[in-house]
């Protein structure tokens, strides 16, 4: 296939139009419009480019890690010499994929450079399914699964269930890139008609002494309840049942002898027989996963590995995730962290740091953040009693968020619903050259991203990735 | 060397590594924090599938969990059910949230259309809708109808509607969201000092006059009937109820 036809045609520069209106009027919304506009004047737009990727797509999916897994995914195969095309954070649904073709192709309706392309999509978890058959992509990779915004994806069982009928429903080869460490994720692999390439942490001297409370995938399918060797985070560690023969497998990617920085993460990546040692500017166990689902996907791909190190060590970060900004002598440090298990992995990178610090803690509660905000009482907030020195309350339920606080022993709390002036309390209780740690929901992140790139002189975020 | 408080009441939890899904034991930190500021220790005891319950308890605790983890706990429950009426009877205090309301009821009729029989503290039963009926999610505003508990506020989320049968009390009846079914206006339900509820996660964090409530009750199962406690102030709580009660204003659903 070589192009789209007339009717496409029309809705593609429909599309664009509508972006380009959108952008000039200075509106981040602009990502996903086109694609929405496209979309409904053609609905079997993503099939016709999707087919036109010379190196086919990469899907990337779970609860946590995707922006930044898919960012670092991108920079290897622009480093292995192609030329990706990649959806913007957080345009992770249909019409996003749909804004990302419609962007990136000539009005003519073909994509550029069709024989390099290679199509890195982040997908939420709940519309992977969905998309699956429409992008028939090479490879998938499964980060995790944790409960998260409930309110919108109902329950934890239905997302794995979602995706288990959609692969058993699809008869195109595809190679399943799990993490063998989270068994919700793991038991993808066990139909085994597809390749699959597994990635864990082979280092138990960074497992958890206690169990954390947010632990999900408790049951094996045999009913059985999973004993653990090691846990990581959450319920993913070194996992086995006790009623059947189901456990985790040893992954071909692995994480060994990994040291964790305040600012920075070192270890040696391993893929099959090959090592190398890697150093990722990002802090956090949860940045290791997120380093190895990059590794083992290109691996999939058959991406060279020196590809993989060097965008691994020269990635900077994804939108939002670990960005760092200077804002009068402060360093503030953006950590998003949407559900329990994510914001008890940010806890728990706040922990590596000996210096006295700020946190400061915003939740929002938009469809995107979880309308529900009663999961901040499953995050071990307890974790950080007696390391933090200044705790500020922001967003839209700063209350809700000061009075966790509080009973996790954090008194005063100061809450403050507007971001910008929660910012500046922060900023004002920090001593010049201390830091501000953000810990942020996602619709929060873009708030304080805002006002910060605003002060700093940072790029807006429909620039981003151009 | 920490001694242990000279008075603590005791708070069994109920399967809280299988019934937590949402953020159950923020209702545990509101209980204990509330004990500690009246100088008064709190022993908990988690009761998993197996483990039998102590001779007796102050409180009970219960919280919520998918159809699989109702499923898990249903028949281990009903073994304690003789014991749990007996409780609730001697005015026990209890708060059965989400899931384990449900099976603090008649029975609860699973969208496959399995019934788990339930503990019968509360007169009422719960059926779920076929496959594709949509959930009762989002913010509830309610008035509860106990006089002292005044205006409750919360997040609820589940399939299954319940309906109370002829001896069925409702906790509260629903300004804003779905509570009981969706249809009658009704919220939870009240037997004694028990207490079951759809409103999850930090109930009792935000709504200080349940949580002085259901304290006092457990506090006065333990020391008598004629013990009075002293009220606190809480501001952060008060701040994150209106806070809750204006977002519940601004987008909850509507009861006619
Ligand atoms: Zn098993």
């Amino acid at each position: 296939m070589t192009g789209i036809g007339f009717r496409e045609r029309g809705a593609l520069l429909a599309g664009r139009a509508a972006g380009e209106a959108a952008r000039r009027l200075g509106r981040g919304g602009g990502t996903a419009l086109p694609g929405l506009v496209a979309g409904t004047l053609a609905p079997r737009l993503i099939e016709r480019f999707a087919a036109q990727l010379g190196y086919g797509a990469i899907t990337v999916t779970g609860t946590n890690g995707k922006t930044t897994t898919s960012h670092l995914l991108t920079n290897t195969a622009r480093a292995a010499g192609l030329q990706p095309l990649t959806n913007r954070s957080g345009s992770n649904l249909e019409r996003g994929i749909a804004s990302t073709f419609v962007d990136a192709a000539t009005p003519a309706g073909t994509l550029p450079d069709a024989s390099s392309r290679l199509g890195v999509f982040e997908l939420d978890e709940a519309v992977w399914p969905l998309l699956l058959p429409r992008l028939k992509p090479r490879a998938a990779v499964f980060l995790n699964l944790f409960r998260d915004q409930l309110d919108r994806y109902g329950e934890v069982d239905s997302v794995a269930e979602g995706w288990e009928r959609a692969l058993a429903a699809y008869a195109s080869p595809i190679a399943l890139v799990l993490n063998v460490d989270d068994p919700s994720v793991a038991l993808l692999g066990e139909s085994a008609r597809n390749e699959v390439v597994g990635f864990g942490i082979e280092d138990r001297g960074v497992a958890l002494i206690e169990a954390e409370h947010a632990s999900d995938a408790r049951f094996c399918r045999c009913g059985a309840t999973f004993r653990y060797d090691a846990v990581f985070m959450g319920h993913v560690g070194l996992w086995r049942c006790p009623g059947c023969a189901r456990a985790r497998t040893v992954p071909v990617v692995a994480a060994r002898d990994v040291r964790l920085g305040a600012d920075e993460t070192r270890f040696t990546l391993c893929v099959g027989e090959r090592g190398a040692e890697v150093a990722i500017p990002f802090a956090g166990l949860y940045s290791v996963y997120n380093a190895l689902a990059c590794a083992a996907g290109a691996h999939a791909l058959g991406l060279p590995l020196e590809a993989t190190v060097r965008a691994l060590a020269e990635s900077g970060p994804a939108f939002g995730r670990q960005e760092r900004f200077e804002v009068d002598g402060r360093h503030v440090r953006l950590l998003l962290a949407k559900n329990p298990t994510g914001m008890n992995e940010v806890l728990r990178t706040l922990l590596a740091n000996t210096e006295p610090l700020t946190l400061l803690a915003l939740l929002n509660d938009g469809i995107q953040d979880g309308q529900d905000v009663s999961w901040i009482y499953d995050a071990d907030i307890e974790r950080i009693a007696g390391r933090v020195v200044t705790l500020i309350a922001g967003g839209d339920r700063a209350d809700d968020m000061a009075l966790r606080c509080a009973l996790a022993g954090f008194e005063p709390v100061v809450a403050e619903r507007d971001i910008e002036r929660a910012l500046d309390a922060a900023i004002a209780r920090t001593p010049a050259g201390g830091r501000v740690e953000v810990m942020t929901t996602y619709t929060a992140m873009l708030a304080v991203r805002a006002i910060l790139a605003r002060r700093t002189g940072a790029q807006p975020y429909w620039e981003e990735q151009a | 060397m920490t001694r242990p408080p000279a008075r603590a009441v005791r708070i069994v939890t109920l399967y809280p590594e299988v019934m937590n899904v949402y953020a159950d034991r923020g209702n545990l930190f509101a209980v204990q924090a509330r004990c500690s500021r009246l100088g008064i220790g709190c022993e908990v005891l988690p009761i998993g599938i197996g483990d039998s319950l102590p001779v007796e308890a102050d409180l009970v605790l219960i919280g919520g969990g998918q159809d699989r983890e109702q499923r898990r706990i249903a028949l281990d429950l009903l073994a304690k059910g003789p014991v749990l009426r007996d409780w609730a009877d001697a005015d026990t205090a209890m708060l059965a949230v989400c899931g384990g309301f449900q099976l603090f009821g008649d029975f609860y009729r699973t969208a496959q259309g399995e019934e788990l029989p339930g503990v019968r503290v509360f007169d009422a039963i719960t059926v779920t809708p076929a496959p594709g009926a949509p959930r009762c999610i989002g913010d509830v505003l309610a008035d509860a109808a106990i006089p002292e508990v005044g205006e409750l506020v919360g997040f609820e989320n589940h399939g299954g509607r319940t309906y109370l049968g002829p001896r069925g009390v409702p906790l509260a009846r629903v300004r804003y969201g779905y509570g009981n079914n969706g249809d009658d206006g009704t919220e939870g339900a009240v037997y004694h000092e028990a207490i079951g509820t759809y409103l999850h996660g930090s109930l009792l964090p935000k709504n200080p006059a349940l949580l002085d409530r259901l304290s006092f009750a457990a506090l006065r199962h333990r020391y008598g009937a004629d013990a009075t406690f002293e009220s606190f102030r809480d501001e952060y709580a008060e701040r994150a109820h209106h806070a809750a009660a204006d977002v519940a204003r601004s987008r909850g659903r509507r009861n006619v």
